[in-house]
């Protein structure tokens, strides 16, 4: 059905430019130059005034409908739901949705056919209203502006200001997508800290939101705040994103350095494409690569030199980690490096420096704040880079310092923490949306602090 | 005043310059071995990228080289009308079918525990694929067919070799006497040679020079009269000659004693504990395999099948088809919006706060860990809006967030590179200025912006943490037929997989790689060409 109006929506919009043009010119008998505006600049304006506000009113119905019906249906039958937790009601309303709709049924009773009854009648009704609304305002739409067209009449204007706001609205998303971000991390995290002190998050050095019967808050007001101590994550994810930029910093920068004053051009040719292979390679495979090859690797070297390294020790993640960053550090380099005036190597050569005294002591220290910039961007990609981790490091929550160990960071509990059946209204989850907000947190502060460095200490050569 | 006079003493006597005494050659070597240094280290650098990658493609691509085949086991199975009634069709036990099938070509499984075995070795999704081929072939009902199912997986790796050795034969100098054709039997051997198969099969030795062969030491089947015997212990005996037990696993053709050098010895050195398949499910699949009953096929299962817990049946269409579903939505959404913004932050927007405000957003949502989007897409399009969990069209969404500013920042990027001159132009013959930027700097932008969209898809299309937020990790068997039914992607199955312990799903895993790998690179092919072809430098 609503497929249907969409078609519908469409159908009119190419009759209403076709209208709007010809009345457009058969109003000056064909004689173009009398118009203010083109003939297609006509029909758009009653293609746009006759259709747009149907499509928003569309957009919107079919954007609050799916809720506004599963709580009809939940009120209606809130008896039969009443002893239930959150994920068998949203089973039942996925079951009740699925027999009204088709699609895979999990298993079926007569209270879900019944709720899928009443599913059916609830959206027939709001697909009829829907219909009803979308044939009113175009139509009222079309009248209006079939009548509005007239040689004199500026539609060209009327149709470029809607381009105009279309366009300020599609660059406003961005915005709205980071309210809706912050927004959304903060209230999650607000009800998270009503149950848990947030000083007892920051600073608790005890996490084991998972064992089940310790008050994760499956029940309400057992919520133990001691089992939300974040403090082994952070320290987790430090020592991960520390190894990671072990491997990716010297390697990265060394990688850039050569490819911009040494390479020749057959050896750019072939390593500048190695290089953004590495960086296009997905994250997930990056994750499947350590847990079945580098993981195993170093657990083997360990035992053969008579050391216990754990089989999701931190050392392989991190190792991989770094591989993954190396082509975002060399490339963000080698720009800093080539933004280095060729004067100052050609004055440093010129008073007999080799090369690599020119870029030890000449070009990296010009290129110093963006060098460090690019690092701190690499940071907070470590920082927030999930798949890796969620693959290859441990799921406890280890405090330890000691890189062949096990350790787990935010990154990987928000995984496991949201991964799965939950219930969304207890602190397990919650806490996954603090953990979400201190992640937002530090990468956002680390990009900007990023952005400070360039500004603040850069040379102006030019 | 003292330095004047010592400097023009010095250029009287002019003693040997600095820069060429011995010291400042040694300075000099020291320079240049330095600047070899650096140069070895960057070079190193690339080295170990390059390694890097190496190394991980070809760990991916020699995993995922037997995952293209498969292994089928062809069984004359009687579909006879007494078996299928063609009236009933849905309620005939078809695995039961296949069994029996199976069963008339391994004789020798007559126990409970054999039959069990034997069961074991065809996929438990075998009699649903007969089921389904009837029901489009129904010319195979009523008489017996030779019809291929597949293997189980265990039984599968076997036969690809990546479970078990086959084991080496080795004629046996010894003439052989059986006992009896069936159960535990004991043998005669004339020489002593079995012994040392014994001991350097790494059997514990008892009382009396007795080898026990049963606990932690490699299997030694024995093939005599045409049947093959498991030795489970071997003892000297007088006359240099050695007795042995051992258990019929294929019955011999009678007891007569077979000659020195008739009977052979199968040595598989890893133990039978050790390994995930049997000594007997080894015997019958190498006796199905004499028989030109089993052969290997390209894995059509793998590229058209759904999700399954069974690996032998597992494939990767669905999360395919999930893939493209939710790129579609991507792109639909990602696509328009992310243009729109660019030309209004480029041509329209006055230089004031608030896009100063937006420029500074776009930035810093390109840096926003992707699992942040996926908490976002948890919190607003499921838990605020309602939305369907697990559907193609949230997943979508959720990129579509995602890309949109990799997309503005191509996009703005390739609308600046149009020189003012055009629109100075088209605005000079009185166009508006929205036909200008429609008229003329959108399609000379268009190369570049298109090549931003595809590597931002390229990059969507990799994405996998923002969609476990949404729910697309859900174990999912129907391949998705909308937007809103529940799917998985191509990342969240290779994710899923990787998690499996069967070991038949690390060949898939690396299967499932290489296709998303395929994709990227088309992805990124098409936007190089597009770079090179359309790009146009002014």
């Amino acid at each position: 059905m609503v497929t249907y109006l969409v078609f519908a929506l469409i159908a009119l919009f190419l009759a209403a430019y076709f209208a709007g043009r010809s009345k457009a010119l058969s109003s000056v008998g064909g004689e173009t130059s009398k118009l203010h505006s083109l003939p297609s600049q006509h029909g758009m304006f009653l293609a746009l005034v006759s259709v747009v506000p149907a499509l928003l009113a569309l957009v919107v119905w079919s954007l609050i409908t799916p809720g506004i019906e599963s709580n009809i249906v939940k009120s209606n039958f809130a008896t039969e739901l009443g002893g239930l937790g959150i994920p068998q009601v949203e089973a039942f309303i996925r079951d009740a949705r699925a027999i009204a709709f088709g699609g895979v049924v999990g298993f079926t009773d007569a209270t879900k056919e019944a709720a899928a009854t009443l599913y059916k009648t609830v959206h027939a009704r709001s697909v009829w209203a829907i219909v009803a609304v979308c044939a009113v305002l175009a139509f009222a739409g079309f009248v209006w502006g079939y009548g509005k067209i007239a040689p004199a009449y500026r539609a060209r204007h009327i149709v470029e200001r809607i381009v105009r706001i279309f366009l300020i609205a599609c660059s406003a998303v961005a915005i709205l997508t980071t309210i809706g971000i912050v927004l959304s991390l903060i209230f999650e995290s607000l009800r998270f800290f009503q149950q848990v002190p947030i000083h007892k998050f920051l600073f608790g050095t005890h996490w084991s939101p998972q064992s089940a019967f310790t008050g994760a808050g499956t029940q309400q007001g057992a919520v133990d705040p001691n089992i939300f101590g974040m403090v082994p994550l952070f320290v987790g994810t430090l020592l991960i994103t520390f190894i990671a930029m072990l491997v990716a910093a010297p390697t990265g920068l060394m990688a850039a350095i050569y490819l911009s004053d040494y390479a020749s051009k057959p050896v750019r040719a072939v390593a500048k494409p190695i290089l953004e292979i590495l960086a296009g390679i997905p994250t997930v495979v990056y994750g499947f690569f350590a847990a079945l090859t580098v993981a195993p690797f170093f657990r083997g070297l360990g035992e053969s030199v008579g050391l216990g390294v754990a089989s999701e020790s931190a050392l392989a993640a991190g190792v991989v980690m770094g591989i993954m960053i190396i082509p975002f550090v060399s490339s963000l380099s080698d720009d800093v490096i080539n933004a280095v005036p060729q004067s100052l190597r050609d004055g440093s050569a010129g008073l007999g420096a080799t090369k690599s005294e020119t870029i030890r002591k000449v070009v990296l220290p010009a290129a110093l704040p963006g060098i460090v910039s690019a690092m701190l961007l690499a940071v907070s990609r470590a920082i927030g880079e999930t798949m890796i981790v969620v693959m290859a490091a441990g799921l406890a929550a280890n405090l330890t310092a000691n890189p062949l160990e096990a350790v787990t960071t935010v990154t990987v509990q928000i995984v496991t923490l949201l991964v799965g059946d939950q219930e969304f209204d207890s602190a397990k989850t919650l806490a996954a949306f603090a953990l979400g907000l201190v992640l937002f947190c530090i990468t956002l502060a680390l990009n900007i602090v990023a952005l400070r460095v360039v500004q603040k200490y850069r040379e102006q050569y030019d | 005043m003292t330095d004047t006079t010592s400097t023009t003493m010095g250029a009287a006597i002019r003693p040997r310059s600095i820069h060429a005494d011995d010291a400042a050659k040694a300075r000099l070597k020291k320079r240049y071995a330095a600047e070899q240094r650096f140069k070895w280290i960057g070079a190193a650098a690339i080295a170990v990228s390059a390694l890097f990658l190496v190394l991980l493609l070809s760990t991916i691509v020699t995993q995922a080289w037997p995952a293209l085949r498969m292994n089928y086991m062809t069984l004359p199975v009687d579909l006879s009308t007494a078996k299928v009634d063609p009236g009933a069709l849905g309620s005939v036990n078809y695995d039961a079918i296949i069994q029996e099938a199976l069963a008339a070509k391994i004789p020798d499984a007559t126990s409970r525990q054999d039959r069990r075995l034997v069961r074991g070795m065809i996929s438990t999704g075998a009699g649903l694929q007969l089921r389904q081929d009837i029901a489009r072939d129904p010319s195979m009902l009523g008489k017996t067919v030779d019809y291929a199912v597949p293997v189980d997986d265990f039984a599968d790796l076997y036969l690809k070799g990546l479970l078990a050795a086959k084991g080496s034969v080795v004629p046996l100098q010894s003439a052989v006497t059986v006992s009896a054709d069936s159960g535990d039997v004991d043998l005669g051997f004339d020489k002593g040679d079995i012994l040392t198969f014994a001991h350097a099969a790494g059997a514990t030795e008892g009382e009396n020079g007795v080898l026990n062969l049963t606990s932690g030491a490699a299997s030694l089947l024995l093939e005599v009269n045409g049947g093959i015997i498991k030795l489970t212990e071997v003892s000297p005996a007088a006359n240099d000659g050695s007795t042995a037990k051992g258990t019929v696993i294929v019955r011999p053709q009678g007891t007569a004693q077979a000659a020195g050098g008739a009977a052979k010895l199968r040595v598989i050195d890893a133990p039978e504990s050790s390994r995930k398949i049997s000594d007997k499910e080894i015997v019958w699949l190498e006796g199905l395999k004499g028989q030109n009953l089993v052969e290997s096929r390209f894995n059509t299962i793998f590229f058209t099948g759904g999700a399954s817990r069974e690996p032998e049946l597992a494939g990767v269409w669905g999360a395919v088809v999930g893939s493209f579903l939710t790129m579609v939505v991507t792109l639909a959404i990602a696509f328009p919006i992310g243009v729109a913004a660019a030309i209004y932050l480029e041509e329209f927007a006055p230089k004031n706060r608030w896009t100063n405000l937006i420029e500074v957003n776009i930035n810093n949502l390109a840096a926003v860990p992707s699992i942040v989007f996926g908490l976002l897409g948890l919190a607003v399009f499921l838990n605020f809006f309602g939305l369907p969990r697990s559907a193609p069209v949230v997943g979508g969404m959720v990129l579509a967030l995602m890309t949109m500013p990799i997309i503005i920042i191509a996009s703005r990027a390739s609308i600046r590179a149009v020189p003012p001159s055009i629109r100075e132009a088209a605005l000079g013959i009185g166009a508006s200025k929205v036909q200008t930027v429609f008229h003329h700097v959108l399609p000379l932008a268009m190369p570049g912006i298109m090549t931003g969209t595809i590597l931002g898809m390229a990059h969507a299309l990799g994405e996998t943490a923002p969609l476990l937020m949404i729910g697309m990790v859900a174990f999912i068997v129907d391949i998705p037929g909308g937007f809103t039914d529940p799917a998985t992607i191509l990342p969240v199955q290779i994710f899923m997989w990787a998690d499996f312990p069967e070991p038949g799903f690390q060949q898939k895993t690396s299967a499932a790689i290489l296709i998303l790998l395929v994709f990227l690179i088309i992805m990124n092919a098409i936007a190089v060409i597009l770079r090179k072809r359309f790009e146009r430098r002014w």
